[in-house]
């Protein structure tokens, strides 16, 4: 692992949780969606916290491709975990949401369920299908 | 209503959201190391390369069902149930679905965090 993988595994932390807030933000906006107004579901990203969200989100998915190029997804998910702790800040804090006692150690709790899974290794397979080795692609490139 | 609405977007998120991160692994392992390609090849080059892979539209695609339905659950349910919930699910889902269909060694490790989150998961339902 090096100091550039760490970072990446921290874009995933940190963009998720924040663009989810922002998601939050937009939908309280603009209300329930029910079936009777669903389009209003589709036009949702015309919402300006929506549109944040997404370019949040965005920043996310790029950081979580490059992560699943080199590592485990049951290593990828648990290492980003502390986006569950950032989730429940943003909440208590940003959108004044009560979070009670039994909500928190819930939180405690897979917080460290997934810091447990961290500390091990990163990838546990051989990768017999990548493009690599694929003479196809080789020459694709080449 | 409104909580039978969130945990209904919760079920379509985990089940959505996991058969993405599944297929979008699977695609990203063909691809290879994304920081050693871009340094032997470029930006360019990986781009094509994951354009290249179908599974990476299939994963999208399941990971476009997963945000809509994290959009409808916001919509109804508070941001502390619904982001967690859903994915502490995925978590223990993806648990299963990446020994069964990735093949990854999902050792003692890995078996206890995903009860750990499973027990967290039900605290934060209470």
């Amino acid at each position: 692992m090096t100091v550039r993988k760490y970072l990446v595994l921290v874009g995933i932390t940190v963009f998720s949780p924040i663009g989810d807030a922002l998601l939050a933000r937009g939908m309280k906006e603009i209300g329930g969606v029910s079936l009777h107004n669903f389009q209003s579901l589709i036009l949702a990203i015309l919402n300006a916290w929506v549109a944040s969200g997404i370019v949040l989100l965005l920043a996310f998915f790029a950081s979580y491709l490059s992560a699943l190029s080199w590592a485990d997804l049951t290593y990828v998910l648990p290492a980003t975990s502390l986006g569950f702790v950032l989730v429940a800040l943003i909440a208590h804090f940003g959108f004044h949401e009560a979070i009670s006692p039994t909500r928190w150690l819930g939180i405690a709790l897979i917080t460290a369920g997934v810091g447990f899974v961290a500390a091990g290794p990163s990838v546990t397979t051989a990768h017999p299908h990548r493009l690599d080795h694929d003479p196809v692609s080789q020459e694709v490139e080449l | 209503m409104r909580d039978g609405y969130a945990w209904l977007a919760i079920g379509l998120i985990t089940l959505a959201a996991t058969t993405g991160d599944v297929l979008l692994s699977y695609s990203m392992k063909r691809v290879g190391d994304v920081h050693e390609l871009l340094q032997r090849r470029g930006l360019l080059a990986v781009i094509a390369r994951v354009l290249r892979t179908p599974t990476f539209f299939l994963g999208l695609g399941a990971m476009a069902v997963a945000f809509y339905s994290l959009l409808f659950g916001l919509s109804w349910g508070n941001l502390s149930l619904v982001v967690p919930a859903s994915a502490s699910l995925t978590f223990v889902a993806n648990a299963f679905a990446a020994r069964i269909f990735l093949h990854e060694q999902v050792g003692r490790r890995r078996w206890i965090a995903a009860f750990l989150v499973a027990g967290g998961v039900l605290l934060m339902a209470a």
